[in-house]
């Protein structure tokens, strides 16, 4: 059991006042954007243990920027700050007025990370992206990713322009997350049967606490959307509404949320619900009452399925570590025709 | 505005659903902005120009004027909206009763009077200059209603806000009194942009404009007791103004989540309300837009579109009602024919005025 609930360390860091605290607040402690100047400096490392879907936990390493604790990483705590790192988050500030200067605190970050994880994932995000003019943002943030790609070593990474401001930071992180789910392929594979199955246009699952996208597959109409950014943008509204709910319920964000959500409109019909202890699913389907109902049912039934799963001894309905066994995809087929 | 989330830049309305023939309004676009919007901006500009003391806005009943020479901004022409108000933002340096202004322009077919004091600022001119213009509109309009906004309460503490609305109240009738004029038609609210107080204030000016509210108050009130509502609004839902809710209290928390969930409705519409010959129906279902939301603590939020503009927004706790969500669905029809009923008889004379 303790074997599954691997915790992966996390690191966070880049340039004092680059964002790093503020974004973490936002996704994992329910902060909306303008309640992060409350935040002052990061003093030294603050360890949290983040909790994502359910049995997966972030072992979430917000490094303080200043130039003081920097060299205190390189140096006497190199080992302990770079060891066993399944990811490094590194931010830049895009109004930064010393780009050399950050590129190479970064390269020596990077020349750190080779020496003790080697197989880390790195994640770039260029921060503050509202902040310039938004004719000039793919631009300059498309300079300034290949600046950061030609330090990074042998790394394979992966950039993102982010703001607390708008949906950008909610791509970023899903991005990241994404990579971190281990058996992501069962659980895409058995979304996109289902989808079939219900002839849903788009089906998404959203982790629970952040309302991060962990995952989606849409249909070949559904890719036709001209809306590219639905995803992060569906995280960004949901989000806002649960912040009123719990200010309106006299309740904290956290544990406020959503049951379910029906919407039929003559366009198209979206359920949200619960599927798993930790996840939501969201369906698109075309408009029809029937087949909206129809759909409804099937997911229920799903969710059945999934809950059968983790009583037989898997932690959540999505088993962990990656199936090496055709069973787990036996039992995800069997959710699904139910 | 602080605080540039998505939602505050969102254009669409929520009735188009690809129905709509102008394709102009499914992008963002300046002017298509929420009525709400723009007042509250032009609070805001008028309320931080140091030079401006009182600043006022006028709501004025339909018809659309020819633009003359003299001065003066048209806000906007509210013609997606529920009812064609116009609502006209008067610079607050501007001296409108001097004689080269028309007074029958600005003040003939008047509604309401819209006056906004900065409560954080010296209101001493302020409410002066409103106290002569009160006096000299009421010769000439005496139906137009005054509506006072005592802006940008958020600033002051619990304590000194009641006085200072106290303060206010106290001059302006004491001013009419001793000038023979009592039971003025003048309304006090108390309102700032960082609540929903300002949309409430708004929606009250609004509902005083609106021919048969008594009307409305009594269909939305027996649906509600019928259906164990526990409160009910009849959005507009462009400006997200109510022009309507049931007589049981003010619940602002009620309006804050009705309010933010029609938001939610409609920013999703917009991500997957889109056009393409290959999105085909599956079978019949209702043309207006439905939908329904229960949250954590059992609280249900029942939306139902009415017609092009409104929308019917309640929140349910009672847990019987909840499970009888297909005879809540049929009551809201109901009271949705009854609705479209009493509008189509006021458009219809409407119309009939307009042809003679």
């Amino acid at each position: 059991m303790d074997a599954r609930k691997k915790k992966r360390k996390v690191l966070l860091m880049g340039k004092s006042g680059s964002g790093k605290s503020s974004m973490r607040s936002i996704i994992f402690s329910n902060y909306v954007a303008k309640d992060v100047r409350r935040l002052g400096a990061t003093i030294d490392v603050e360890h949290s243990h983040v909790k994502f879907m359910g049995n997966l936990t972030l072992n979430l390493w917000d490094c303080g920027g200043q130039d003081a604790f920097m060299e205190t990483y390189l140096a006497s705590q190199r080992g302990n700050i770079f060891s066993d790192v399944a990811v490094l988050i590194y931010v830049f500030d895009i109004e930064s007025r010393e780009v050399d200067r950050d590129l190479d605190t970064y390269n020596a970050i990077i020349q750190a990370l080779r020496e003790f994880s080697p197989n880390a994932y790195v994640f770039c995000l260029v921060h503050k992206m509202d902040l310039i003019q938004a004719e000039h943002r793919q631009r300059i943030y498309e300079e300034r990713s290949a600046l950061i790609r030609s330090r990074s070593e042998h790394f394979r990474i992966d950039t993102f322009g982010s703001s607390i401001w708008d949906q950008s930071l909610y791509k970023a992180w899903a991005g990241i997350v994404h990579k971190l789910i281990p058996n992501l392929t069962v659980i895409e594979r058995f979304l996109s049967a289902f989808a079939k199955k219900i002839d849903a246009e788009e089906v998404i699952l959203f982790e629970r606490s952040t309302f991060l996208t962990v995952t989606s597959v849409s249909s070949e109409v559904g890719d036709l959307n001209p809306v590219y950014d639905r995803h992060e943008r569906l995280s960004n509204i949901m989000k806002a509404f649960k912040h009123c709910a719990a200010r309106n319920t006299l309740t904290t964000p956290a544990s406020a949320g959503f049951v379910v959500m029906h919407t039929k409109t003559p366009q198209f019909n979206i359920f949200l619900g619960r599927f798993t202890d930790n996840t939501y699913i969201f369906l698109v389907v075309p408009p029809g009452e029937a087949a909206y109902n129809c759909a409804v049912l099937n997911t229920m039934l799903a969710r059945e399925g999934f809950s059968k799963a983790a009583a037989s001894g898997r932690s959540d309905g999505f088993p962990l570590p990656p199936p090496e066994t055709p069973e787990d995809a036996v039992a995800n087929g069997v959710a699904a025709h139910g | 505005m602080a605080f540039p989330h998505v939602r505050r830049t969102r254009s669409m309305d929520f009735n188009k659903k690809g129905r709509l023939s102008n394709p102009c309004l499914l992008h963002r676009s300046k002017s298509s902005k929420t009525v709400a919007q723009l007042s509250l901006e032009n609070i805001l500009q008028g309320t931080t120009n140091t030079a401006v003391s009182g600043h006022s806005r006028v709501i004025l009943e339909p018809s659309v004027k020819p633009r003359d020479a003299k001065p003066r901004l048209l806000l906007m022409g509210l013609r997606r909206s529920f009812m064609d108000f116009q609502v006209w933002d008067f610079p607050g340096q501007l001296e409108y009763l001097e004689p080269s202004f028309d007074l029958e322009d600005i003040f003939g077919s008047l509604g309401a009077l819209v006056w906004v004091i900065d409560a954080q600022d010296d209101y001493l001119d302020s409410v002066a200059r409103l106290n002569r213009t009160i006096l000299t509109v009421q010769q000439y309009y005496p139906g137009i209603n005054v509506e006072v906004f005592i802006h940008k309460v958020d600033g002051l503490s619990e304590e000194y806000r009641h006085d200072a609305y106290q303060d206010i109240v106290q001059r302006i009738t004491d001013e009419l009194n001793d000038a023979g004029y009592e039971n003025a038609p003048v309304h006090f609210y108390l309102t700032s942009i960082y609540d929903y107080s300002v949309f409430e204030a708004f929606s009250k000016v609004i509902q005083k404009l609106i021919p048969n509210l008594s009307t409305l108050e009594n269909l939305i009130t027996t649906l509600g007791n019928n259906c164990g509502f526990e409160k009910t609004y009849l959005f507009d839902v462009l400006s997200k103004i109510y022009i309507a809710s049931d007589t049981r209290p003010v619940d602002m928390a009620a309006y804050e989540m009705c309010s933010d969930y029609i938001d939610v409705i409609v920013d999703i519409s917009e991500l997957y309300s889109w056009d393409h010959p290959l999105r085909k129906h599956k079978g019949e279902q209702m043309q207006e837009a439905e939908s329904h939301v229960v949250l954590h603590d059992e609280t249900m939020l029942h939306l139902m579109e009415m017609n092009k503009y409104l929308c019917l927004v309640s929140v349910i706790r009672n847990p019987e009602a909840r499970e009888k969500k297909g005879l809540i669905d049929m009551n809201c029809r109901t009271f949705q024919e009854a609705l479209n009923d009493v509008f189509s008889r006021s458009w219809e004379r409407e119309e009939e005025h307009a042809t003679e």
